[in-house]
């Protein structure tokens, strides 16, 4: 049996940890409320943009003209890009490695032709070097208060390198935010860019400048839109994650205090049942010499 | 009466939505459109200006930088690359950006600083001058005070 130093030692380390992991989880709680809120308030618009370019490729356009198009072309698939969006740091329970492990499928086992990678967040990008996978280009460090604007610079790589055939199919891996207990990784397409089935409601729409000119700007901002939905899902995720593994661990590190503090005071008493003893088995002794 | 549903969003939130709108006059990239209820299916994309939205004789003014609009009979659909409504909007802040602007682009010609600054000296731009017609206006409306 431990001695009643080594579990006291024992007890106040676990109760250091506790303190740490509770002030992460309402660190991460509180980050997560923001986050949250933002991806559910960036839905609608992701959604919208999403319809009227259906709208538009479903009516108003040919497939000849479609074809004009470099974002929604489809080319035979020869080199597949992969946009993998995760966090930038650990303690975030299983999040990261489900990720990890649901774009290392992808790699290994679904993609048809070879893979690059650009990563968005620390965890993504080092996992990809450490297996030697192509990484052509990261980015750590994004703020979890970003705008669209501040996602121009990962928009530019995607859509450059699929306009200029480094890679013909892009793919955008990242966490889907259901609840703060449950979150997906998700493998999405990104490029080509394929419209859904319009509503079909109207078609007849005037078009201003023209058709072509509106749908020119529409889709780069899909790409961007969809880049950025991707990325606040990803950080709601990771703080809900974060939370709850925090939270566990907070759990955790009380039952085991009280564990600990059950065996320490039965170390404690059976010390003094052993100290009363040699004490009475001594006068006992001492009684009968005199 | 018919009525019109307008709903403005950006990508970070839903900046006005209402169901009773009697007009929405908006920036359009070739001129600026007036869209009452019933008008044809229209899409187009948007300059940067003042957006005004009129429902029972009231008004509400918004600024939005660029984006699109989506018209059917009965919606107004405005998805704007960014949008403030006008009691949003700071002043002092829009006219301190506005020296920036000018100091940047006077002082320098790196060609990416450079666009960079004249965009924001846009922003600023119809920031104030959307302000400033905001409040002349809404003296002229209350005369005798």
């Amino acid at each position: 049996m431990p001695s009643t130093r080594e579990i006291r030692r024992r007890i106040r380390s676990v109760r250091n940890i506790s303190q740490i992991t509770r002030a992460m989880e309402m660190v991460a709680a509180s980050k997560m409320r923001r986050a949250q809120q933002r991806v559910t308030a960036s839905r609608p618009y992701a959604e919208r943009i999403e319809a009227m370019i259906s709208d538009l490729a479903a009516l108003q356009l040919d497939a000849e003209q479609l074809a004009a198009f470099p974002l929604l072309a489809k080319r035979e698939i020869k080199n597949i890009e992969v946009l993998l969006v995760t966090p930038d740091k650990g303690l975030t329970g299983p999040l990261n490695s489900n990720i990890l492990r649901r774009a290392g499928k992808f790699i290994l086992e679904e993609a048809e032709a070879p893979v690059k990678v650009v990563a968005v967040g620390r965890k993504g990008s080092e996992f990809m070097v450490r297996t030697r996978q192509d990484v052509v280009a990261e980015f750590t460090g994004l703020a979890d208060s970003l705008t669209p604007e501040d996602v121009t610079a990962i928009t530019s790589v995607v859509i450059g390198d699929y306009v200029s055939g480094k890679a013909d199919a892009v793919y955008l891996i990242y966490s889907k935010f259901n609840s703060t207990l449950s979150q997906t990784p998700v493998v999405q397409q990104l490029l080509p860019i394929e419209p859904k089935a319009g509503s079909g409601e109207y078609n007849d729409y005037i078009f201003e400048p023209t058709g072509a000119d509106v749908l020119t700007e529409l889709l780069p901002r899909l790409v961007e839109v969809e880049i950025y939905q991707a990325i606040l899902e990803n950080f709601a995720s990771e703080y809900s994650a974060r939370m709850v593994a925090m939270r566990n661990a907070s759990d955790n590190a009380r039952d085991l205090v009280s564990d600990l503090t059950l065996s320490y005071n039965k170390a404690r008493q059976t010390q003094i049942t052993n100290e009363v003893s040699e004490i009475a088995a001594g006068a006992n002794a001492m009684r009968q010499q005199g | 009466m018919a009525k019109l549903t307008v709903e403005v969003v950006t990508g970070e939130r839903i900046v006005f939505t209402d169901d009773e709108v009697d007009m929405v006059i908006a920036p359009g990239a070739s001129g600026t459109l007036g869209i009452l209820p019933n008008h044809a299916p229209l899409i187009t994309t948007l300059a940067g200006g003042e957006l005004r939205v009129k429902k029972s004789g009231q008004e509400y003014a918004m600024v939005v930088f660029g984006g699109f609009m989506e018209v059917t009979p009965d919606k107004v659909i405005i998805l704007a690359d960014a949008a403030e409504r006008v009691e949003e909007i700071d002043a002092s802040r829009a006219e301190d950006a506005r020296k920036r602007a000018e100091d940047e682009i006077s002082k320098r010609g790196a060609t990416e600083d450079l666009a960079a600054a004249q965009a924001s000296l846009r922003r600023a731009n119809i920031r104030l001058r959307t302000a400033e017609r905001r409040r002349s206006g809404r003296r002229s409306e209350l005369p005798g005070t």
